[in-house]
């Protein structure tokens, strides 16, 4: 479904993404996960869109996206749901999620299955986002996310920021997204989340990919070691 | 008392057309952060065009607006891709020297084609121009003026509800907002930029057909219709739309109230209530923000 192959991106004279590689098919659930400047948030806006590729290939169903604007990804499918959330301040929660529909595509999310998935918007659904908590700001990101029918949904550091219990809601309201087979690449410094939320762990290390496999094929220390570059481990039969 | 309450009256009314003439001004400091220094000159080429319309067609620049207002649209969205577009991405001070020289080129272009000599599209509304009601207390109202007033509080309304209630209006909040997170939501912020610009130059077409109908202009009178709209801009707030209507109110009245007291005191009263707004906000802006700075500084 989405092809990454060879891609860079570079910040200045720092290339924080360096020839990564992967695929993922859909319906499945791919855990990003590293150090902070591994290079996780720059791979996801640069698949999104909003930071261009140095050099590689994007693929998307088979067509090359490298090069295509952020908002022609989002009508093919592509919705990045940011680190530091990015909602609308001045806008109400239903503003922010019609916004969120502006690409037209067609598909199961509307406001009313947006609002059954994630129910504590209802609660909140005419506040101005400048005024939500960490927790509703978040929900109200991926609603945002779903509204644009999304076929790979990318989450940049869903649970950075916000207190256990928002952390649970946020969790529990990913849960149904991934049961519905919506395709999810998550960015996460949370490792047990990581491990027990998504099908694939990809581990980066200074902008390159040092680890992948099942979480069921790795255990926590494994990918502690990769985390900190301890060593270097490709889990057998994964593409990287 | 009646010549206060006459007073009143017809700077309100004039404050109509300055908060029409602010409007497109408003809108686009509000939407891209541009601060158009252009602004004047567009609506001196949308004078000119209902004059030219008027003049060879004889048709009424009511009529005549209808042709003008898309054909401004278009002038918008092309300075948008042309000129608003690139120089955007060169930092806050490059639209500023753009839209300046803009002015300049549009001004000697006008001077180029036009001459000199002044126009008014007044000859060709009738008597239009100064038929008035006669109000009790011997207040004289404008016809001209009132619907140049209505026609303001008509727009801002309008504008207002774009903005609230369609989804082009949510865009644009959006691409205002954060222009990169739109993108993620799937808007294309470069267009909408464009639609704004070419509904702010629209507005533009309004203020020149009613600087035309109420007065007399000539290649070089965009510079004092930026003036105006700026003050009113500053008074009322950058980019609040109701903020416009109450700064052009405010400099009317304070036009209106300068010229009775000295007939050089019409253009000094408005720049004077410009200057001690534009430093009041100054500090309160640094009283709030010390203050912030205290509360965050404070232990615990």
């Amino acid at each position: 479904m989405l092809r990454i192959d060879r891609l860079r991106a570079v910040h200045g004279l720092l290339c924080a993404v360096r020839g990564v590689s992967f695929e993922i098919a859909e319906g499945q659930t791919l855990a990003l996960v590293g150090a902070n400047g591994a290079g996780k948030t720059t791979l996801l806006r640069t698949i999104a869109g909003v930071h261009p590729a140095a050099g590689g290939q994007i693929e998307f169903e088979g067509v090359d996206i490298t090069a295509m604007a952020p908002h022609r990804r989002v009508a093919e499918g592509i919705a990045l749901v940011p680190e530091g959330r990015r909602l609308f301040p001045g806008m109400t929660v239903e503003e922010n999620l019609l916004v969120g529909a502006t690409s037209g595509r067609k598909g199961p999310w509307n406001v009313e299955r947006v609002r059954a998935a994630l129910p504590q918007l209802s609660r909140i659904w005419k506040t101005k986002a400048t005024h939500l908590s960490g927790g509703e700001q978040q929900a109200t990101a991926i609603g945002r996310a779903l509204m644009a029918n999304p076929r790979v949904l990318l989450l940049d550091e869903v649970s950075l920021g916000l207190s256990p219990k928002a952390v649970d809601g946020v969790y529990h309201s990913l849960q149904s997204l991934k049961e519905a087979h919506t395709t999810i690449v998550l960015v996460e410094q949370d490792l047990n989340r990581s491990l027990a939320f998504a099908d694939r762990i990809i581990c980066m290390l200074e902008g390159k990919i040092v680890a992948a496999g099942r979480p069921a094929e790795m255990t926590r220390e494994q990918v502690m070691e990769h985390y900190f570059g301890a060593r270097q481990m490709t889990a057998a039969g994964e593409p990287t | 008392m009646t010549s206060w309450v006459n007073l009143l009256v017809q700077g309100a009314l004039l404050g109509g057309y300055y908060a029409l003439l602010a409007c497109g001004l408003s809108f686009l400091f509000g939407v891209m952060r541009i601060i158009n220094l252009a602004h004047g000159s567009l609506a001196v080429i949308a004078a000119y065009l209902l004059w030219v319309i008027a003049e060879r067609w004889d048709v009424s620049p009511f009529m005549g607006i209808l042709a003008v207002l898309p054909i401004m649209g278009a002038v918008g969205w092309v300075l948008h891709r042309t000129i608003f577009e690139r120089s955007l991405k060169g930092g806050a001070l490059i639209p500023v020297l753009s839209t300046f020289g803009l002015a300049t080129v549009t001004d000697n272009v006008l001077f180029q084609v036009f001459g000199a000599d002044t126009r008014s599209l007044a000859p060709y509304i009738d008597t239009f121009a100064y038929d008035s009601w006669h109000m009790p207390g011997d207040i004289y109202v404008g016809k001209l003026a009132a619907l140049v007033l209505l026609l303001a509080v008509l727009l801002l309304l309008g504008l207002h509800l774009l903005l609230a209630r369609t989804s082009l209006g949510r865009q644009i909040r959006a691409a205002a907002e954060d222009a990169d997170a739109a993108q993620l939501v799937g808007i294309n912020a470069s267009r909408i930029y464009a639609i704004a610009t070419a509904i702010a130059v629209m507005t533009v077409a309004l203020a020149g057909m009613s600087l035309g109908m109420r007065a007399i202009f000539d290649p070089y009178s965009g510079s004092q219709q930026l003036v105006f709209a700026f003050e009113s801009v500053v008074i009322g707030g950058a980019g609040s739309l109701w903020g416009t209507l109450v700064g052009g109110m405010i400099l009317g009245i304070s036009q209106s109230i300068g010229a009775q007291i000295s007939p050089q005191g019409f253009l000094i009263a408005g720049h004077v209530v410009f200057l001690v707004v534009l430093v009041a906000r100054i500090y309160a802006s640094d009283k709030v923000s010390s203050a912030l700075r205290k509360l965050r500084t404070q232990p615990g």
